[in-house]
């Protein structure tokens, strides 16, 4: 039995590598949490909050 | 996926460093490896310029959704510096200042490069439509577009203009960040992304100077290598003094309070002074200091940029605190 060994500078490099891409995943989601709570707040789920996309939407299905 | 070979002006160095290139993969990069592929410090100017646009756009943004932008704004600016990687990696072998790139040395493969930067671009450009519309994430697209193909494939390696073009491409941060906010282009955000235009040739060109063999070696038609140096101080201080009357053009614009003024003010009338010593001296005074005056140029202009933006968002602060407009 060889025991609790080192472990190799390339599964260092590994598990580094791996845990950097596990928290950029875990940000990754937690903005788009963030921005769906951020849009439905501010109402209507607005694409731009002072543009046109949401308004002129409903602008166009208001007229016609 | 192998990259097409492509034809180097230096010879020989350049093909050997090309071959070599194609066949090294290490395999083993660590997460630091790919994050430097995204070209950390420039994504740093991005952010810094983004933001600001956002701050000084008359609508207000909430504070995720001007999170969230600046993030993807930041990914697409770092995604199009993998692409430039990928692209570049037979130049930035032979350049000192590039060498030690990530692949360059070894560390990630070409097409991890390429992978990488398409993955992001991708994501980037979806994420920021959703996040803040349409313009936003189309100004962004082409941002990317700009630099990965205009730039980097077309006029890096086809001619002396290079810089002055495609200095476009690191102009359009603030502008992107003005549309996440209105949804629109204004006059301001157009002079901001005229302001960084317009100070990219001299300040690379400035590098040039006291880098020239670097460029000369890889065969890129930069200025100096092209037309030598006396010209290129010309030139800077041609493109310096069209600067001042874009940065100062802003004084007449909304977003610019006294902060903004002062800064134009005493910053381009240094920013000329140097570029006149820079012009008035010639090679031999410039060896002779180690290119002292040239350094100075260089650490100034990105002083010269830092402190106009920052500027504009000390204004913007003023102003939604009520201190001042």
């Amino acid at each position: 039995m060889s025991g609790f060994r080192e472990p190799h500078e390339l599964h260092k490099r590994r598990g580094g590598l791996n845990i950097g891409v596990g928290v950029v995943l875990a940000l990754f989601v937690a903005v788009v949490f963030g921005l769906t709570v951020a849009k439905v707040s501010t109402g209507g789920f607005q694409m731009n909050p002072g543009g046109n996309m949401g308004q002129s939407q409903s602008q166009t299905g208001g007229g016609n | 996926m192998v990259r097409p070979f492509k034809q180097a002006e230096s010879g020989s160095e350049m093909s050997d460093a090309t071959i070599n290139q194609t066949g090294s993969n290490t395999g083993e990069a660590g997460f630091g490896d790919y994050f430097a592929l995204l070209k950390p410090r420039v994504m740093s100017l991005v952010v810094f310029t983004a933001l600001v646009g956002l701050a000084a756009a008359p609508v207000a943004v909430h504070p995720m959704v001007a999170f969230a932008s600046i993030l993807f704004i930041a990914v697409g600016g770092g995604a199009s510096g993998a692409l430039n990687m990928w692209w570049d990696a037979d130049i930035d072998r032979v350049m000192k200042r590039t060498a030690r790139r990530p692949v360059p040395s070894g560390k990630v493969t070409a097409d991890e490069a390429l992978a990488v930067g398409l993955t992001l671009s991708v994501m980037s450009v979806v994420m920021l439509w959703l996040a803040a519309g349409p313009v936003a994430a189309g100004l962004l697209a082409f941002t990317i577009f700009f630099y990965a193909v205009v730039y980097t494939m077309w006029l890096k390696r086809s001619t002396p203009q290079n810089i002055v073009i495609g200095g476009a491409a690191g102009a359009f941060p603030p502008l992107i960040g003005w549309a996440v906010a209105t949804g629109g282009v204004s006059i301001e955000s157009v002079l901001m992304f005229s302001l960084i235009f317009m100070w990219t040739p001299p300040h690379f060109w400035a590098l040039a100077l006291f880098m020239n063999s670097d460029y000369e070696n890889a065969g890129v038609p930069m200025l100096t290598v092209t037309h030598g140096r006396k010209v290129t101080r010309k030139h800077i201080l041609v493109y310096t003094i069209l600067l001042a009357p874009v940065a100062l053009g802003l004084c007449f614009t909304s977003i610019a309070g006294p902060t903004y003024i002062a800064a134009a003010v005493i910053l381009n009338a240094l920013f000329l002074k140097v570029a006149v010593d820079i012009w008035r001296r010639d090679e031999a005074a410039a060896e002779a200091d180690k290119y002292k005056a040239e350094k100075n140029f260089f650490k100034l202009s990105l002083a010269y940029l830092f402190l106009h933006f920052g500027a504009i968002l000390i204004d913007a602060s003023l102003k939604s605190w009520g201190i001042w407009g």
